[in-house]
């Protein structure tokens, strides 16, 4: 019914400005306008064009001005700090760009408007000004790498000895969480040995996943380096932590890690924010499925001692599931490698070469 | 300006035409006159070149507004998240679930309306229509290289099309993993509906479209190269000519790479094969694949995917070259820094494709590598836009239609160019990526100025497609409408991704760190709708016109390139006598003592002792 008015609407439409056109054409006909077209209408959109700059540009810093901190997540790490100070500078940068290319493209249209009787400045071609103009920027992009080039090189360099690690693990549509508990070493896990009970897949025969925990929330303490490591176990996700200024993609089947340092606390974030109901919170960034705007996670950051307090009262998933663990025990299933495909092939290729001797 | 390559005499250069003519046109002499062609092979399986460019651009005008409603669509549940949609259902059916849209819908939607806009209007649709329309008309050739490939490369582009269309009406759904097709998520029908026929639809269709591309590739180049008429030395070419040859360049060095990642993907999908697949349980179950990588995909598809985009810009950048230069009744400024920088996007174009991937995991040192060659990609851009602005100084214009389109292209593409700065810094892509912050970027830079290129041909071209004048009045309403429209959707898009909101969301309410903007939304989405609307304005008018319109004369715009010197329809073979013979630069606007404000490219030097330029005297 409604898609029918929609119709009608658009052929009502269609039909006045069919009228209009015509009764356009006949009174430029009559007005004899109709073959001279270098007329009023030339003046008119030469005017719109500066109209539309200072309208444009007025409306531009209003609007921007006026959502300026809406669009400033607060930051909370020290890299985010940095990032956010380039962020800003080459900001700058391309606002005084665009403020003069804009400037100069709009007031140029209106003020070399068609004039009776004045010709165009007949002007092919200068070298020194195309040198000068691809030079120059030059400089700037080269300035701008460097800063760049020196701020990413920090990010995404080996993190630090004394950095706590966990893993963050995507999944249609929530992500899993693990930490490696007291040996701080993160256990194997499997896919394969994925199943309800065990949504990670740990494998409980090596050693150092018997300590392991997940948890729902993820807890990080304040001021430490933070070493995160990232993966998925069906499509590609992304941990997207704005306040954080952290990004990177949970791949399935090669693991990534991203490090940072937290340098506010959920709830100093709170007062800051003088909102009571602040999180930080991780958003997936990587289209994943049919709840991929709604898959997300809770990071809360502690005070390190309050996180080393709730660290050890974590208790580990093998002791949480003495099941898991005695099917294990009672299996003796052999230890599944990382990568079957390439680990499964060599013994069987020194078997094969050793029958051959 | 080319001082080479000029025919050195009026006597040589008069006797070429026949050379050329005899080389190209004998075959084509024998159909002058014979109107009694099968109406199937005149209108539908034609081979003559400006058919197949009106086909490629009603096509492309077909799938914009395929494209666009899709867009508005999900603008209205961007815009009001709890609104009841209920109303949408007599179209929408099934996927309006008790009031609310289909989530998955949704992802399918946005997948849709990004390959529908990337590669069927602004790839087809641009360069299809004009690279075909002006390459024979502007280097002087009677027909493309080969007509008949020409006429296989719509039919591929149409078959392609018909499997996309198609696909849109499956029980499953259309494809829903976004334009950028990334596995395991397309891979695996149990991730998303779309990935099941949907997805399989939309790999047959494209790998159909990049055989059209191909086809079409060849021709252009071929026929640049080899069609020329005497005199059209490679520096006499207009700037439409040089982007439409690097874009078939470009097109054909890249478009074989995603072919072979749509085998791939088509193989692990169908064949069990793990090119891109590992470790994955899913649907309750290990599946089997070991050993692939997602990230290989990416490498493959953005291969492509980077050069597309300077694919879709480039011929609009031609186009808009030669719009300016014409209604600034002025030559285009620096003809041969224009080139280099073409050539220069080209050459980078096929270096930078890692910079859509800097947060995968890939090794940091590339991330570096990709940085670098991104920000450099980013100076012959600029070199470009102030050539732009050096040929509107001091020029005398003429505001046509094409004209503020082509002004417009200039904002957009600054808008969007400059963001690209931001983007290509890895460092600060770590916050940007997948955000707005992006879509504003690509939109700005690539989707509306490309489309305000596509506008400047149209309505430029239009009296030499179809004999008629466009209405210029409402050419004038149809663009302020657009750009302020374009401008209030993606200005405040950019705040949004700054603020950090991920794209491809169907809703923001699950966070508290994304609460903020929901007025902003609501004020983009009536934006949006209201750009969608302008554009029935064009529609109408572009349809009137070709019925209805003011009859066009010969050269209307006083313009100096090779096809106003045709018949104000040309027929079969361009030129009902010889071809003309080309003597000078595209670009003679406003010479000094030339009576008239241009001298087309066929006058020879001898005609225009007046205004001969010290150099051009011996060619006299
Ligand atoms: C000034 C030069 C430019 C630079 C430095 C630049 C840089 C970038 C970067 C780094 C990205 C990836 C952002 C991300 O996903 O995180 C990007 C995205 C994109 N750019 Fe540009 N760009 C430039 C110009 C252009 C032009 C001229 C076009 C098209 C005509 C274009 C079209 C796109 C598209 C379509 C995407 C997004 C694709 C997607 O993720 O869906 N860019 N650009
Ligand atoms: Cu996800
Ligand atoms: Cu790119």
């Amino acid at each position: 019914m409604i898609a029918l008015g929609i119709l009608l609407a658009l052929v009502l439409l269609l039909v006045v400005f069919g009228l209009l056109f015509r009764l356009q054409i006949l009174t430029s006909i009559f007005s004899g306008s109709y073959v001279r077209q270098i007329g009023l209408s030339n003046r008119v959109n030469a005017i719109l064009m500066l109209v539309f700059l200072v309208v444009g540009m007025a409306a531009f810093a209003y609007s921007f001005i006026d959502s300026f901190d809406k669009m400033n997540p607060p930051i909370a790490s020290v890299h985010g700090l940095h990032t956010e100070r380039l962020f800003w500078t080459t900001m700058i940068i391309i606002g005084i760009v665009f403020v003069l290319t804009q400037v100069a493209l709009f007031v140029y249209s209106y003020k070399y408007q068609y004039r009776e009787g004045r010709r165009a400045f007949f002007y092919s071609h200068n070298n020194k000004i195309e040198v000068i103009w691809t030079v120059i920027p030059a400089i700037v992009m080269s300035g701008l790498i460097f800063g760049g080039w020196k701020e990413w090189t920090n990010i995404m360099g080996p993190a630090p000895k004394e950095a706590v690690e966990l893993e963050v693990m995507g999944k249609q549509f929530n992500f899993l969480v693990r930490y490696p508990g007291r040996d701080n070493k993160l256990g194997r896990i499997n896919f394969r040995l994925i199943d309800a009970g065990n949504d990670f897949g740990f494998d409980l025969n090596d050693q150092k996943a018997l300590d392991d925990f997940t948890t729902t929330e993820i807890h990080i303490p304040k001021g430490v380096p933070v070493l995160m490591h990232i993966r998925s176990r069906d499509v590609l996700h992304a941990v997207y932590a704005p306040h954080f200024r952290v990004q990177m993609y949970a791949v399935p089947g090669m693991p990534t890690k991203f490090w940072f340092i937290p340098t506010k606390s959920t709830d100093e974030m709170r007062a800051q924010t003088g909102n009571p109901n602040f999180n930080y919170e991780i958003a997936c960034n990587q289209i994943c499925g049919k709840s991929h705007y709604a898959m997300k996670a809770t990071i809360i950051v502690d005070e390190p001692d309050d996180y080393v307090a709730w660290y050890s009262q974590q208790k580990s998933f093998a002791e949480q599931n003495p099941d898991i663990l005695a099917a294990f025990k009672n299996k003796k299933t052999p230890v599944i490698e990382e990568v079957p495909a390439a680990t499964s092939a060599a013994p069987a290729a020194t078997e094969k070469a050793q029958a051959a001797l | 300006m080319a001082a080479t390559n000029i025919p050195t005499g009026g006597a040589h250069a008069q006797e070429a035409p026949h050379v050329q003519h005899h080389a190209t046109g004998d075959h084509h002499d024998e159909h002058h006159d014979h109107h009694d062609q099968h109406w199937l092979s005149k209108y539908v399986f034609s081979q003559d070149h400006k058919w197949i460019a009106k086909q490629f651009l009603i096509s492309g005008i077909a799938w914009a507004f395929i494209g666009a409603t899709l867009s508005t669509l999900f603008r209205i549940q961007l815009g009001w998240p709890d609104a009841n949609l209920s109303w949408l259902e007599p179209i929408l059916g099934r996927w309006i679930d008790a009031g609310k849209l289909n989530p998955e819908f949704y992802l399918a939607l946005v997948t849709m309306h990004g390959t529908i806009m990337v590669f069927f209007v602004l790839t087809a649709g641009l360069s299809g229509t004009f690279s075909n329309f002006l390459i024979p008309l502007q280097v002087g050739a009677r027909d493309m290289a080969s007509g008949f490939m020409n006429m296989l490369s719509f039919w591929f582009f149409f078959l392609a099309g018909i499997v996309m269309f198609i696909s849109l009406f499956l029980e499953t759904g259309p494809a829903a993993a976004g334009w950028t097709i990334y596995p395991p998520l397309s891979a695996l029908p149990q991730a998303i509906p779309g990935s099941g026929t949907g997805q399989t639809m939309w790999l047959v269709s494209m790998a159909l479209f990049i055989v059209s591309q191909l086809l079409g590739g060849v021709n252009y180049i071929t026929t640049v190269i080899n069609l020329r008429t005497a005199g059209m030395s490679m520096a006499k070419l207009p700037l439409t000519i040089w982007s439409f040859f690097l874009t078939a360049i470009l097109g054909l060095l890249s478009f074989p790479v995603l072919f072979s990642a749509a085998l791939l993907l088509i193989f692990d999908r169908s064949f069990g094969t793990s090119f891109f697949l590992s470790d994955i349980y899913i649907g309750g179950e290990a599946l089997n694949h070991v050993g692939g990588s997602p990230i290989l995909f990416q490498h493959l598809f953005w291969f492509l995917g980077h050069p597309e985009v300077y694919i879709v810009i480039m011929p609009a950048m031609g186009i808009v070259s030669e719009v300016l230069a014409t209604n600034a009744r002025k030559p285009i400024f620096g003809y041969r820094a224009m080139i280099g920088s073409l050539i220069g996007i080209s050459l980078l174009s096929f270096v930078v494709w890692a910079h859509h991937m800097f947060v995968t995991g890939m090794n940091p040192f590339l991330g570096s590598v990709f940085m670098f060659l991104t920000l450099i990609i980013a100076v012959p851009s600029a070199v470009k836009t102030f050539n732009w602005l050096a040929t509107l100084w001091r020029g005398n214009i003429r505001f046509t239609s094409a004209m503020l389109f082509a002004i417009g292209f200039v904002s957009l593409f600054v808008s969007g160019g400059l963001t690209g700065i931001i983007l290509g810094n890895a460092a600060l892509d770590i916050q940007m990526h997948n955000t707005y912050f992006v879509v504003a970027h690509f939109h700005l830079v690539m989707g509306s100025s490309a489309f305000f290129g596509m506008f400047a041909g149209v309505y430029h071209w239009f009296p030499k497609m179809f004999g008629r004048m466009m209405d210029e009045k409402l050419g004038y309403v149809h663009f302020w409408l657009t750009i302020l429209a374009a401008y209030l959707v993606f200005i405040p898009m950019h705040y949004v991704g700054i603020a950090g909101f991920p794209r491809r969301y169907y809703a923001y309410t699950a966070y508290e760190t994304f609460n903020q903007f929901g007025n902003l939304n609501t004020f983009i989405s009536i934006a949006a709708i209201m750009a969608f609307f302008a554009q029935f304005i064009f529609l109408f008018n572009f349809v009137y016109s070709i019925f209805r319109g003011r009859r066009a004369t010969e050269n209307p715009w006083g313009s100096t390139t090779l096809e106003w010197t045709t018949p104000i329809e040309p027929g079969h073979g361009n030129w009902p006598g010889a071809i003309p013979a080309v003597y000078r630069w595209p670009y003679d606007y406003s010479k000094p003592g030339a009576p008239e404000d241009f001298i087309p490219q066929h006058v020879p030097y001898s005609q225009t002792v007046s205004s001969n330029l010290p150099y051009e005297k011996e060619m006299e």
